[in-house]
């Protein structure tokens, strides 16, 4: 079904500006009001509608709150073990190069538990592209500290605020993984607000080509919000990814090879 | 075809992409290790998927994804690797995809030893994984028969698309013996229609092993159930010997099975009645054929390469109709033909006794 037509609503005359991308189903999302998942999806959808690659797409899901996210992109998917994606997507890829292999994973799943996993698919420059949806806090299990939860950060699992005595530092995953020779394209962006929205839609944009083009591994971070486990409402929790993310885990191109410069 | 003189390992390595392997995926571990060598080469060469995974829990995902592009995909380990691919496998298995797994059982538990060992028997045929699921576990106890059972092992899994494990002890992978491999299949073989391969001109497909109401997942494992009610109806594999009079039957898989096939020959010369069974799948566990003999047997006696884990299966399978005795060795100790043929004497001799009784 073409979506386009499904959102003209039958106003005569009137030309569709803004609808739904083809790449995203009609599913509601069960994610939290003020969840940035939601725009995550959107994102990742309209690239790919953009690109004309829903078809030749193969999504990864992750285990966390975007469990589901194979049943709001309209594409083949598989669902792996948590922090496993990256590896499920090799055997894809690697099976079937000429399709488009991504995956979509939370901070937990890939910073933590699959730290391994992503860090070795950078490494081997696998051609997949990775959407890395950062928010600082286990969302799925209910707001447990992560790998990537700040310093002082309350958690279910930090009640008094992370101490990095304790449980040491947060890990910058795009910083580590653009250290490494196999990765094209590594890049943070932020969905706090329009402008970075926007940056982060061409970011995504960016990755998919670079793999399409063949040029190795790419990934973007997205800094995103989990309202419901940080505790506070979905508009203060844009301020707080601005105010409390963006300094420890600043924007910007961390790895863009003269290949994808090229692009 | 002629026979050649095969290792094990490589025989295996081998006759799996004789029979359409398209995607290996695999970890560095004695005594398995050749298996991986040698498809880094072929593999290779044939222009097919061949890559060494940074750990057992990478192999194992990256064959549950290239399984989800419909390819005839494989890994291999040795204990310690099986255990990391747990996760894995009962992904695969709550997925319904077919797989093959070769793990060549060394000396446990922990990092134990290199040398041969049947002590994974529980964990291939009962805890391959978490949840409600059992592999297909195929036990060799010759270079032939690795050869044989790993071209099965394909076939099955893609008939019941089910999960395949080839259960042999490290002798089996490393010893060599003349055997005969089976002719190139052509590899031309369309993606099945669960395969993941974009959705153009068709609607999306999505292989997920989660179920989140309850009666769906139970739905789900009624499933595997009944698919395994049919793998144990149609799938019992074993080799006998001399069972026809035999008053004790000795069962024995692998190497153990073999070994004992040497001590029951002995016992035979000896004038014993002596049968050998040798379940060549642990499971479906050849429970019919054991049962059927069970009306006939005096005595069993279980001989194995580990505590005697395959007893309480053949303790079921008996069903209480002869008294079960067993031998074993364990952590990576091989039992010797006398070794068996005393514990074969001595069970004999029980037997004897009850009828003197009589
Ligand atoms: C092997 C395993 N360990 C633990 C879990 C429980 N678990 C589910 S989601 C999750 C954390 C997810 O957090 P994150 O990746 O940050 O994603 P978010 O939910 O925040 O989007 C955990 C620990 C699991 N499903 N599997
Ligand atoms: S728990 Fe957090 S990450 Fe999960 S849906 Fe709710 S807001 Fe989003």
């Amino acid at each position: 079904m073409d979506s386009k037509d499904s959102l003209v609503c039958g106003i005569e005359g009137m030309e569709l500006v803004y609808g739904r991308p083809q790449s995203l189903t009609e599913m509601h999302t069960h994610y939290c009001p003020g969840c940035t998942h939601g725009i995550a999806h959107r994102l990742v959808a309209e690239a790919l509608d953009e690109l004309g690659l829903r078809e030749q797409t193969i999504l990864v899901a992750p285990v966390g709150c975007s469990v589901f996210i194979y049943e709001y992109i309209n594409a083949d998917s598989c669902e792996a073990p948590h922090g496993r994606a990256p590896a499920m997507a090799t055997g894809i890829k690697r099976t079937q190069p000429n399709k488009t292999v991504i995956t979509y994973q939370g901070d937990g799943d890939l910073v933590s538990i699959g730290a391994s996993e992503i860090f070795h698919a950078a490494a081997r420059g696998e051609h997949i592209t990775v959407f890395f949806v950062n928010n600082a806090i286990y969302g799925m299990t209910g707001g447990q500290m992560a790998p990537t939860s700040l310093p002082g950060q309350h958690t279910s699992s930090s009640l008094d605020g992370r101490s990095t005595e304790r449980t040491g530092f947060p890990i910058r995953m795009s910083e580590v993984l653009a250290q490494l020779d196999g990765s094209a394209y590594i890049v943070r962006r932020s969905l706090h607000d329009v402008t970075n929205i926007r940056k982060a839609k061409k970011s995504i944009l960016t990755a998919l080509k670079v793999q399409q083009a063949g040029l190795g591994f790419s990934m973007v971070e997205l800094l995103s919000t989990c309202p419901t486990n940080w505790g506070i409402s979905p508009e203060q929790a844009l301020t707080w990814v601005k105010d409390n993310m963006l300094p420890f885990y600043p924007v910007g191109d961390y790895k863009v090879t003269e290949a994808v410069k090229g692009l | 075809m002629t026979k050649e003189l095969l290792k094990g390992n490589v025989a295996i390595a081998e006759a799996a992409l004789r029979a359409g392997l398209e995607a290996y995926f695999g970890y560095p571990i004695t005594p398995q290790t050749e298996l991986l060598e040698h498809l880094s080469k072929r593999m290779v060469e044939l222009g097919r998927v061949f890559l060494q995974a940074e750990s057992e829990v990478a192999a194992i995902n990256m064959v549950y994804g290239a399984a989800c592009s419909g390819v005839r995909t494989m890994t291999s380990s040795s204990s310690p690797g099986f255990s990391l691919m747990q996760e894995g496998l009962s992904y695969i298995a709550g997925s319904d995809l077919p797989c093959v797994v070769v793990d060549v059982m060394r000396g446990g538990p922990g990092l134990g030893n290199i040398m041969p060992s049947q002590g994974d028997y529980f964990q291939v045929t009962r805890s391959a994984g978490h949840g409600d699921f059992r592999p297909i576990v195929l036990a060799p106890a010759s270079v032939q028969e690795a050869i044989d059972f790993t071209v099965l092992a394909f076939d099955l899994a893609d008939k019941y698309r089910h999960l395949v494990v080839i259960a042999a002890d490290g002798l089996i992978g490393q010893m060599m013996e003349p055997a005969e491999l089976p002719e190139m299949r052509p590899s031309s073989r369309s993606a099945p229609d669960y395969a993941l391969t974009g959705a153009k001109g068709r609607p999306p497909r999505a292989i997920t092993s989660l179920h989140m109401a309850a009666e769906e997942e139970e739905a789900f494992n009624i499933k595997i159930q009944q698919r395994l009610g049919v793998i144990r109806s149609l799938e019992q594999r074993w080799f006998e010997y001399k069972v026809d009079d035999a008053l004790l039957l000795v069962i024995g898989y692998g190497t153990a099975g073999r070994i004992a096939y040497t001590a029951v020959e002995s016992a035979r010369s000896k004038g014993l009645k002596v049968g050998l069974l040798r379940p060549q799948t642990l499971y479906p566990f050849p429970e019919d054929r054991i049962s059927e003999l069970a009306d006939q047997i005096e005595g069993v006696l279980v001989v194995e390469m580990n505590a005697g884990q395959m007893v309480e299966d053949v303790r079921l399978a008996v069903g209480g109709q002869a008294p079960i005795s067993f031998y074993g060795r364990m952590g990576g100790v091989v039992p010797m033909p006398d070794e068996v043929l005393s514990n074969i004497e001595a069970a004999y001799e029980r037997i004897s006794a009850r009828y003197l009784v009589e």
